[in-house]
């Protein structure tokens, strides 16, 4: 019986080397991969999967993914690791750490990898947002992936007590703030009992910032990424509309708000509206006790948003044979039907329009349209702030932010200064 | 045995930790020293010698001030309230109490805590409104109060949790100390009529002050090194209002990749740290009266 097993084994492994036609498993192209994870729900298990569902149509390269915490942690882990030879083949890093990377001559542009017209044509199939984002110089450095904006979500129960149709969200400023005005509520005291409306200003106050910057038709930095336009009078102006939310019309919490807990200050009735990132959708669908909303963000002179999230990047120091394998699972994981399948189970944006003609995604769309309005938005999308020493010049804009939204400074001085900091940074990219 | 060979006897048992602590204390010291002397490699600009010149950058980098003065600041706040109050705190659980095991762990807990979780749990104490705090504050008639989200109060937060989560710390060691303490001292005392509070100034301090003075170097340490929660809930905002040394640090070095200027703040940092750390011993310690 064991013989004739063991006889059996050898005769099927000679077929399968046979069959193969090559030194098979000897051959097989190992890559490794660093993913963060930034939103709720079981994102691990989703990249697992994905990969090992590669693997099983590519026998030839086994995909490793490493998780590697946040976005800022994967980052800091890709460049140590960088410094030490160790780099990884490829990541999901933001999309804003493009000129960080460059700089740190660290990637490869995905444009050398692209060989026929149809590679052409798969990396034309992306939103053009999110593109924005993922080049610079004439080549593309980065592939949209796990993408976002930012949309206004609202408490229909809220609206209907305070008079307003629950099936118009606000459309512009004035409205917003008019609406905001009917949502506030005080009690005897003199004491907020529920806000209008939220924009969280924590961490990051850039990027929610840019949303309104957006709506007034300025944008904050060149193509190059290498100037700021932060003392722009319509960046003041931005800043002085979201100021005045809270100090004059007292419609809006005073001081910075947590971007952590705005899910719950919304859950909790305390906010009618606010604004956060698609990402949020799933945890708001899951958690919001009433009827909620799900709006593009108001316009100002026009709409807008930024976008945001990760894109894959290759690395440099990879062979020519690894980058192809790279590449291929890059288009494996960008698939219409996989990116639908991916913004279902995360609530990020499907990357790309044809991955919204995907019967799986309209059927998802009609049972739940809220999935359709960032869809909708990326029409007015912008890129999302990035430059040469990014870090450093968002960390000028989010201190000008802050210290104008708690009082400390006027919102033109705290711009003006916001500007000759990151213009400092960034005279050595100038030349 | 001869001396020579207990010489080497002893050599050999001090080598591994001897070795441990070149290589990841003294060694990185000096590195970092070496570091802070060089510019940061950039593409096409290697690394320079530049001498002071990233100490000088400091003179004018408004955030490093702030985060100087917000390090004093905190670390004024927050070093005498940990340590009296750990004191007081084991002088209750040191008396014979029914539950003593269990409000000996409860004081205990914060310092098990993971700082990470920790801060998770505080969020939601300092969140506007609905928060702990805010509810407590409301059954007095106060309204809400964004904690984290003013200038004026977030720093005293940070504070406020840090006392919280330290003081149990310091509290084993004076409880382990009481515990040693002869039962013969508190007797002749209460032979002699000495009151309570006359035997706690007179005799229990005195004896605690060994123990004072390793609590106070923990305490000076940790107020430098502890930043977890910074990082997790406010991340130095708003305005840098939060930021601390060592969070400053880490932005500078591993978010901006400024790494020559983060090895230089680093120097300023160990600079301070030794400097206490020699006070304390050389100075304080001679005030100190051991058994």
């Amino acid at each position: 019986m064991n013989r004739i097993r063991r006889l059996v084994l050898g005769a099927s492994l000679a077929l399968a080397a046979g069959l193969a036609g090559q030194p098979a498993v000897a051959q097989q192209t190992k890559l490794t991969f660093y993913f963060p994870v930034a939103v709720g729900g079981p994102i691990t298990k989703l990249i697992d999967t994905m990969a090992a569902d590669f693997g099983k149509a590519n026998p030839t390269i086994k995909v490793e993914p490493v998780y590697t915490g946040s976005y800022q942690d994967t980052i800091a882990k890709t460049l140590t690791a960088l410094k030490s030879n160790e780099s990884p083949h490829f990541a999901i890093l933001l999309s804003t750490d493009m000129y960080t990377l460059i700089d740190e001559e660290a990637i490869v542009p995905v444009d050398e990898m692209l060989k026929t017209a149809d590679d052409r044509k798969w990396l034309d199939g992306f939103y053009k947002a999110f593109m924005e984002n993922s080049q610079t110089g004439g080549k593309t450095w980065g592939v949209p992936f796990q993408r976002s904006t930012i949309v206004l979500y609202y408490n229909k129960d809220l609206f209907r007590e305070a008079g307003l149709d629950p099936e118009t969200p606000p459309k512009n400023w004035a409205e917003q703030l008019a609406f905001a005005q009917k949502l506030t509520k005080r009690d005897a005291a003199g004491n907020t009992t529920q806000w209008g409306i939220q924009i969280p200003s924590s961490g990051f106050p850039y990027w929610l910032f840019q949303g309104l910057t957006t709506q007034n038709d300025v944008r904050l930095m060149n193509d190059a990424g290498n100037r700021t336009f932060y003392d722009d009078p319509k960046v003041v102006e931005a800043l002085q509309y979201w100021v005045d939310l809270s100090t004059k019309h007292k419609v809006h919490p005073p001081g910075i708000v947590e971007w952590g807990t705005t899910p719950r200050d919304f859950f909790e009735r305390k906010v009618a509206m606010m604004w956060t990132t698609t990402g949020n959708l799933t945890n708001v669908r899951d958690n919001a006790k009433f009827p909620f909303g799900v709006a593009m963000l108001p316009a100002g002179k026009q709409f807008g948003s930024p976008t945001g999230g990760g894109n894959f990047y290759i690395f440099k120091k990879t062979t020519a044979a690894e980058r192809d394998a790279v590449m291929k699972f890059i288009r494996f994981a960008t698939e219409p039907e996989r990116a639908a399948q991916w913004g279902i189970d995360t609530g990020y944006v499907a990357v790309r329009p044809d991955a919204f003609e995907t019967t799986r995604m309209k059927e998802y769309v009609a049972k739940f349209p809220p999935a359709a309005v960032a869809r909708d938005q990326l029409k007015f999308a912008w890129a999302e702030l990035s430059t040469h020493e990014n870090q450093r010049v968002t960390k000028a804009l989010n201190d000008g932010l802050q210290a104008a939204i708690v009082g400390t400074k006027p919102a033109k001085a705290a711009m003006e200064e916001a500007q000759r900091e990151a213009a400092r940074i960034l005279r050595p990219f100038q030349r | 045995m001869s001396r020579a060979k207990a010489t080497i006897y002893g050599w050999l048992l001090l080598l591994p930790a001897f070795v441990l602590l070149l290589a990841f204390t003294h060694w990185p010291a000096v590195a970092t020293l070496h570091a802070s002397l060089y510019s940061t490699p950039k593409r096409n600009r290697p690394s320079v010698f530049v001498g002071l010149e990233n100490f000088e950058g400091m003179v004018d980098d408004p955030v490093f001030w702030q985060a100087m003065y917000n390090n004093l600041l905190y670390a004024l706040g927050t070093i005498p309230a940990s340590v009296a109050l750990a004191l007081l705190m084991a002088l209750w659980v040191n008396e014979k109490l029914a539950g003593q095991a269990w409000l000996r762990l409860a004081y205990f807990t914060p310092t098990v805590l993971p700082m990470i979780a920790v801060a998770n749990i505080w969020l939601f104490f300092y969140t506007p409104d609905y928060g702990l705090i805010d509810q407590i504050v409301r059954a007095f008639g106060f309204g809400a109060t964004n904690w984290l989200g003013n200038p004026d109060t977030v720093l005293y937060c940070m504070m406020v949790m840090t006392v919280w989560k330290e003081a149990g710390f310091f509290m084993i060691f004076y409880l382990a100390a009481l515990q040693q303490m002869s039962p013969n001292l508190a007797e002749a005392a209460a032979i002699e009529g000495c009151g309570r509070w006359t035997f706690f100034r007179r005799v229990t301090l005195p004896l605690l002050m060994p123990t004072t003075l390793f609590v106070l170097v923990n305490a000076v340490i940790g107020a430098f090194r502890l930043v977890d929660h910074i990082v997790a809930l406010t991340g130095g905002g708003p305005n840098n209002a939060s930021h601390l040394l060592l969070s400053y640090i880490f932005d500078v070095a591993f978010r901006y990749w400024d790494t020559a200027y983060g090895a230089a703040l680093t120097v300023v940092l160990l600079a301070i740290l030794g400097g206490t750390a020699l006070f304390q011993f050389l100075v304080l310690e001679k005030r100190i009266h051991y058994r």
